[in-house]
């Protein structure tokens, strides 16, 4: 007779061994982590959730500065405010997401040293937090967008638009996934940590944020394909094309990013899945 | 049919020595290349069994090596063993913060453990928050914590502070906090790991009091890792002793305790007498006994009332002398005396030959525990030293400990404990 067992703690992992009905169970738990950062991030600020807002428009005013006004570079027509902010928001919730699962790990051994609860959970609440806190810039995004509107200026606003939740979650996964992957990488061999810390702010320049694709395509022509690889360049311009009316829209280079951000997430969920066992040993 | 609630069979789990780096690159390399081929695990062969006190000559050791036995429902197993042994690593892969290397464990039922009272509290959160946060760690659902709060709150003590946030709370107040939300989770195995090291002793008696109503009340399951002798016989219902990663004896908690602690005299096989510094030319001893043992090692039980004493030997000269013991900690502060000869200057006389010098020294009814270094001397106070053995032999002190409550520590509390007249 087959007996009835609730776990069986062995050191076999199965590669596709990730149990969804145990991280259900725990959703409860995702929430709390998700009340817990906004709890900590207000307490003992005077401004609170308005520091949300100050970053972005501080950054896009730098911005406006340095990339548009001492460098000049060309913002195909569209309104600086517009351009780098619609650039940054969607670059920050990336960023954001990367780096809340990059460090998985690290920010949690103690935690993870002592009690036993699935840890796909704090990854998935730093990407469901900072969604959050994504819609209050994008939100800030809006406001700026219609101010410009009401001002008279008429943006190539199309279909596109109905995309935007699609591309958010294609940022979404992607962070999450590559952070996870990292976060798995590092945890015996550390180099990779450093590559990445400095990497990631390389890789925003091969990412078109502050400069759009135009401008690359006319003075770059042959590194174009740098660009063209980086999954995020299509959803990037997707995104700013679907406000604007300017940049470059592909269901081809769309469908690229969405396979690459499919095989980083698997990638990234898989190796997670299988480091999370014995990370305790070598971290 | 079997009520088996753990069924662990051959576990074993292997550390690495050392640091990471470049050298172990290449032992990872080994490893995926074996795996590539299909083979086994080149280093699952080797290592040490876990010996801290020898050097080890390989990079890997078994912190526990085919642990195996079953825990049934409603057994409350007491784990000991000396530090190192493996208990700790073994409630790890029990709670699964690490898995096993080789073998595997079979649970029925939810596991809650008592090491991580306090997980996850984060300072600037009210107690509500943290009781909220806590609770969902350790897997309960927001309506169970929600159906329990009240409860909770009142067994930690903690009412008026509970909107208030846990930076702000004493030390004494968050472990509370901690241990009422753990012992709230309703668990069918709780893991105790010397959580009763913590905390004032009128929580003390609560925490112990709540594993005694899950354990026998309630008919759940417990592990229990001690060093608390007393606490392990007063809880426990089966032992289970570890020794350098082995199961090292497992019966009924007397058997297990005599077996453990017959092993850790083992640790001292020296004679009290091979520690004699300096004697007297004309005297020589053939044998000195401390409580009851020839050997440099014994142990004060619970409750013991009084320590032997005998020294045997041959003296040429006629000795006038008087016995002398010094208790001393185990960092040599000395704690207590006996020694009648000065107090009250009562001297005994021997004459040339053999002879037998038997004292029976009365203990105080409360003892702490820890271990007591005993000075032995036999001397003519203020005139002369027939025989000096400082630091002859190692007292290990059970402490004393009734119904609710445990053995006090002596670093912490000094060697006497004082009672009611």
């Amino acid at each position: 007779m087959e007996e009835k067992w609730d776990y069986i703690i062995t050191n076999r992992s199965k590669l596709f061994s990730i149990d969804f009905k145990e991280l259900w169970r725990y959703r409860d738990l995702v929430l709390m982590y998700v009340k817990r950062d906004f709890i900590t991030f207000y307490k003992q600020t005077i401004l609170g959730p308005i520091w949300y807002f100050i970053q972005p428009v501080f950054t896009t005013i730098m911005f406006m500065f340095v990339f548009g006004g001492i460098a000049g570079i060309s913002t195909d027509g569209v309104p600086q405010a517009v351009f780098y902010m619609g650039g940054l928001v969607c670059w920050n919730y990336f960023v954001d997401c990367f780096n809340r699962s990059k460090g998985t790990f690290s920010a949690n051994k103690a935690i993870f040293g002592k009690v036993y609860f699935p840890r796909l959970v704090v990854p998935l609440a730093g990407v469901i937090s900072n969604l959050i806190k994504f819609g209050i810039q994008f939100a800030l995004f809006l406001v700026v967008y219609f101010y410009f509107i009401y001002q008279g200026v008429h943006f190539g606003f199309n279909a596109t638009v109905l995309l935007v939740p699609f591309l958010i979650v294609m940022l979404a996964a992607l962070g999450l996934g590559s952070g996870m992957l990292i976060s798995s990488l590092t945890i015996k061999y550390r180099d990779l940590n450093f590559l990445v810390s400095f990497g990631i702010s390389l890789l925003m320049y091969a990412t078109p944020v502050i400069y759009p694709l135009s401008v690359m395509n006319g003075k770059y022509a042959k590194y174009m394909w740098v660009l063209l690889a980086n999954p995020l360049t299509s959803i990037l311009e997707a995104f700013k094309y679907a406000f604007t009316g300017v940049g470059m829209f592909s269901w081809a280079y769309l469908l690229y990013s969405l396979i690459f951000t499919i095989v980083i997430f698997v990638w990234g969920l898989l190796v997670f899945n299988r480091v999370q066992r014995n990370f305790m040993d070598v971290i | 049919m079997s009520n088996t609630v753990i069924d662990i069979e051959n576990v074993s789990k292997q550390y690495m020595l050392g640091t990471f780096g470049t050298g172990t690159l290449s032992h990872d390399l080994n490893r995926w290349w074996a795996r590539v081929r299909g083979k086994e695990d080149p280093y699952l062969k080797i290592g040490d069994t876990n010996d801290r006190t020898k050097k080890s000559n390989s990079d890997f050791v078994w912190a526990l090596r085919d642990i195996s036995f079953k825990v049934e429902e409603g057994d409350v197993v007491g784990i000991v063993g000396k530090n190192g042994a493996g208990k700790s690593t073994l409630l790890k892969i029990l709670s699964r913060v690490t898995s096993p290397t080789t073998g595997r464990i079979k649970i029925r039922g939810r596991i809650a453990s008592l090491l991580e009272v306090g997980t996850g509290f984060h300072p600037e959160m009210t107690g509500r928050e943290n009781i909220f946060m806590n609770g969902s760690i350790m897997g309960m659902t927001k309506q169970e914590i929600k159906r329990k709060f009240d409860e909770i709150v009142e067994f930690a003590g903690v009412a008026k502070y509970v909107d208030t946030p846990v930076k702000r709370y004493s030390s004494g107040m968050m472990v509370r906090l901690g241990f009422a939300v753990a012992a709230h989770l309703d668990p069918e195995i709780l893991v105790v790991d010397e959580v009763l090291a913590v905390g004032d002793a009128e929580f003390q008696k609560k925490a112990i009091g709540k594993m005694q109503d899950v354990a026998h009340g309630e008919g759940r399951t417990v592990l229990f890792v001690s060093h608390n002798m007393a606490a392990v016989r007063s809880l426990c219902t089966r032992g289970v002793v570890l020794k350098n990663g082995l199961v090292d004896f497992m019966g009924t908690v007397p058997d297990s305790l005599a077996h453990y602690l017959k092993n850790e005299d083992e640790i001292r096989k020296d004679l009290i007498l091979s520690n004699v510094k300096w004697t007297k030319h004309s005297l020589k001893v053939t044998n000195i006994e401390i409580n009851g043992t020839k050997e440099a090692t014994s142990v004060i039980r619970n409750g013991q009332d009084y320590i032997d004493v005998l020294v045997e030997g041959t003296t040429e000269e006629p000795m006038t002398y008087d016995v002398m013991l010094i208790f001393k900690s185990k960092d040599g502060m000395p704690m207590a005396t006996y020694a009648l000869g000065h107090y009250m200057g009562e001297l005994q006389h021997c004459q040339p030959g053999d002879f037998s010098i038997h004292r029976k020294i009365a203990l105080p009814k409360i003892l702490t525990r820890g271990l007591i270094n005993v000075d032995l001397y036999l001397h003519h106070p203020m005139t002369e030293y027939q025989l000096k053995a400082p630091d002859c032999c190692v007292l290990e002190s059970e402490g004393f400990q009734k119904g609710f409550g445990s053995a006090m520590d002596q670093s912490n509390n000094g060697l006497i404990g004082l009672s009611d007249f």
